[in-house]
C-alpha cells in the first residue's frame, strides 16, 4: 500500500506554509530577533494565569456543557453588546472554541463545500483558503491593493461575488498587513451584503488592537447581524494564544450546527482555559488597554524605521503587523527574508505566504520589546542600503 | 504627551529620538516635555534598579514603622524632613493606619542601623515610637520582578 495514494487529493494540494524553514533556520542562530511569530510577546496578565491555577486547585477538570460554560458565554454576551452594541443570547448565539482557529473551521464545515465559493481576501491569516479547501469548496481570492491601504472595495467584493458564492471572509484587522477597515468602508461593504444569500465570516480577532477610530464589526451594519459569524477569542487581545480559546457569535441556526460539529470533533473547550477566560472578560479591560498603548508605540517606532529607509509602508491600523513593501530592493519577498536572516539576523515573514499578492512584501510583527524593534530596525537598514548598493 | 513619563519611568534608557518616534511627535516636542516635566519637578530624578544581592557590596535594607506627634501648624511634614534628610534613609512616606511614616533605611550592617535608629530617629523629640523590621530579601521592586523567570519562548507557529 503507498500511503500517499490514501490522502485525499483536495487535501494533499493544499501547500505546506512557506513560513516553516526559516523557523528552522532562526533554531540555530544566536543574537537573531524574530520579528516573525505571529503571537502578543506579553504573558498572560496575572490575574487571569491565576484564575486558571485557581480552578485547578478547586478541582475543577471536567467537561463543560458543549457549548461553553454558561457563565462564559454570559460574559462574551455582555462583552459583545458593550463593545460593538450587538445582543446575542447566551444560550443559542454563542459557541466557544478552541481558539478562533476551530469557529473558522467549523463555519466553513457547516456552510461550504464542493460546488461552493469561498470568498477570501488576500493576504490574509493562511487557515481560511486551507480550511475551505479541505472542505472541498473552492476559494476565491481577492487581491487587495496597497494603495487602497489593503482595504477591501466595493468593487472588488462585487467581482468576486457569483451566484455560487456561498461564504465571505471579512479579516479585518487584518493579519499579515495590519490593515482596518473604517466605518464608512465597511458600510459599503455591508450594502453589497445585505440583500445577498450569503454567509459573512468576520474574523474580528484583532478587533481590541485598533489604534485609530473604533472597529466597527460587519455584523452591527443594517441587515447583517442574521448573515454574520462574528469570530472572536482571547489569544490577541488577552495574550493568551496557548491556552485556545475562542468562540464565535450567530444566528441560532449557525451556532446550533458549529456546536454539533464542535461537539463531535473536539467536546468542549479546555475548561481552565474557559475559567481564565471568563476573569479575563470581567477584570482586565485595563491589561487590554495597557497591552494596546504599549503596541502602538511600538507601531509608531517600525512604521518610521522602515520609512526612514527609503521602504514604502502604508499605516497600518490595526492588529501588530507592519506591511513594508520591499521592491525597491530588486529581490522577491522570499530573497529579502532569506538574506536578511542570514545577513542580519533578524527574521520577517515572505508577503506571500499569506497570498500571491503578499509578493514585494514582508511582514514584520512589532509583539516584540522595543529595545529589539529599535536594534532589527538598524540591522535591516544596514541590510537595505547594501542591497541597494 | 503624559505618555512620555509612562514611557520614562519603565525605561530611562530610550533616547529623546526613540521616544519622540514611539510617540509621532517630533524631537523637539519631547524634548521641551521633558524639560517641562523636570523644571517643575514632575520626573523629579533618574534611577537605576540594582540587585545588589548580586554584588559583593554588603547591604542592611530596613522597613522602620514611625509614630509621631504631629507639630502645631506644621503637620507631619516637618517631623518628616528632620527624618528624610538624613542620607541613610532612603524613602519616607507619610501613611494611613496604625502608624505615621515608613522610614526605609540603608545601611552596611544592622549594626549601623540599628545605631541610626538608636541615636538619630528614636531621640527625636516628636517621635513616640519606632518598629524596625529588616528586610530579608526583595522580590520585585518597582515594578520589576529580580529573578524573573518569564522568557520568551514563543515557538515557531504557522500563522
Amino acid at each position: 500500500m503507498n500511503i500517499g495514494d490514501m490522502i485525499l487529493p483536495h487535501v494533499k494540494s493544499v501547500p505546506p506554509s512557506g513560513i516553516r524553514k526559516y523557523f528552522d533556520m532562526i533554531n540555530e542562530m544566536k543574537d537573531a530577533i524574530s520579528l516573525g511569530i505571529g503571537e502578543p510577546d506579553f504573558v498572560t496578565p496575572w490575574n487571569i494565569r491565576e484564575a486558571g491555577i485557581y480552578s485547578l486547585e478547586q478541582g475543577h477538570t471536567h467537561y463543560s456543557a458543549n457549548a461553553g460554560f454558561i457563565e462564559l458565554r454570559e460574559e462574551i454576551s455582555r462583552y459583545m453588546k458593550r463593545k460593538h452594541g450587538l445582543e446575542y443570547k447566551p444560550r443559542e448565539e454563542i459557541v466557544v472554541t478552541v481558539g478562533g482557529s476551530e469557529a473558522i473551521d467549523a463555519a466553513l464545515r457547516a456552510l461550504a463545500g464542493p460546488g461552493d465559493e469561498v470568498i477570501i481576501p488576500e493576504p490574509s491569516f493562511v487557515a481560511y483558503k486551507g480550511c475551505a479547501s479541505f472542505c472541498g469548496a473552492t476559494p476565491v481570492v481577492i487581491d487587495l491593493k496597497a494603495e487602497n491601504q489593503f482595504r477591501l472595495t466595493p468593487e472588488q467584493l462585487e467581482n468576486a461575488l457569483t451566484p455560487k458564492t456561498k461564504v465571505v471572509i471579512i479579516p479585518f484587522p487584518n493579519n499579515p498587513t495590519g490593515a482596518i477597515m473604517p466605518g464608512e468602508d465597511m458600510a459599503r461593504i455591508a450594502e453589497i451584503l445585505k440583500d445577498r444569500d450569503v454567509i459573512v465570516l468576520s474574523d474580528e480577532l484583532y478587533s481590541e488592537l485598533t489604534y485609530e477610530g473604533r472597529h466597527m464589526s460587519i455584523a452591527s451594519y443594517p441587515g447583517m447581524k442574521e448573515k454574520t459569524i462574528v469570530i472572536n477569542g482571547f489569544s490577541k487581545a488577552y495574550a493568551m494564544t496557548g491556552w485556545r480559546i475562542g468562540y464565535a457569535c450567530g444566528h441560532r441556526d449557525l451556532i446550533s450546527v458549529m456546536t454539533k460539529i464542535h461537539q463531535y470533533a473536539i467536546m468542549c473547550s479546555p475548561t481552565t482555559a474557559q475559567h481564565a477566560a471568563i476573569e479575563a472578560l470581567r477584570n482586565s479591560d485595563h491589561d487590554v488597554e495597557s497591552m494596546k498603548r504599549e503596541y502602538n508605540r511600538r507601531r509608531r517606532a517600525m512604521v518610521d524605521g522602515f520609512r526612514r529607509m527609503g521602504l514604502d509602508c502604508f499605516e497600518p491600523l490595526g492588529a501588530f503587523y507592519v506591511f513594508p513593501c520591499i521592491k525597491s530592493t530588486g529581490l522577491t519577498s522570499d530573497e529579502f527574508c532569506e538574506k536578511l536572516l542570514a545577513e542580519e539576523k533578524v527574521l520577517v515573514v515572505p508577503g506571500n505566504a499569506f497570498g500571491e499578492c503578499g509578493e514585494g512584501f514582508v511582514r514584520a510583527t512589532y509583539a516584540n520589546s522595543i529595545e529589539n524593534i529599535f536594534e532589527a530596525i538598524k540591522r535591516i537598514e544596514r541590510f537595505v542600503n547594501n542591497c541597494r548598493k | 504627551m503624559e505618555e512620555i513619563l509612562e514611557i520614562l519611568e519603565k525605561n530611562n534608557k530610550l533616547t529623546e529620538e526613540q521616544i519622540a518616534v514611539m510617540l509621532g511627535k517630533s524631537v523637539q516636542e519631547v524634548k521641551e516635555a521633558i524639560k517641562k516635566y523636570e523644571d517643575e519637578k514632575v520626573i523629579v530624578g533618574y534611577s537605576t534598579l540594582i540587585n545588589w544581592d548580586k554584588t559583593n557590596k554588603e547591604k542592611v535594607i530596613t522597613l522602620i514603622e514611625v509614630k509621631v506627634t504631629p507639630q502645631r501648624g506644621e503637620g507631619f511634614d516637618k517631623v518628616a524632613e528632620r527624618i528624610y534628610r538624613y542620607p541613610e534613609v532612603k524613602a519616607c512616606y507619610l501613611m494611613s493606619g496604625g502608624f505615621d511614616l515608613t522610614v526605609i533605611i540603608e545601611g552596611k550592617t544592622m549594626k549601623e542601623v540599628a545605631l541610626f535608629v538608636a541615636e538619630k530617629l528614636a531621640p527625636l523629640e516628636s517621635v513616640l515610637s519606632t518598629a524596625t523590621h529588616f528586610v530579608l530579601k526583595k522580590y520585585k521592586d518597582e515594578g520589576i520582578t529580580f529573578e524573573d523567570k518569564e522568557k520568551d519562548d514563543r515557538e515557531a507557529v504557522v500563522l
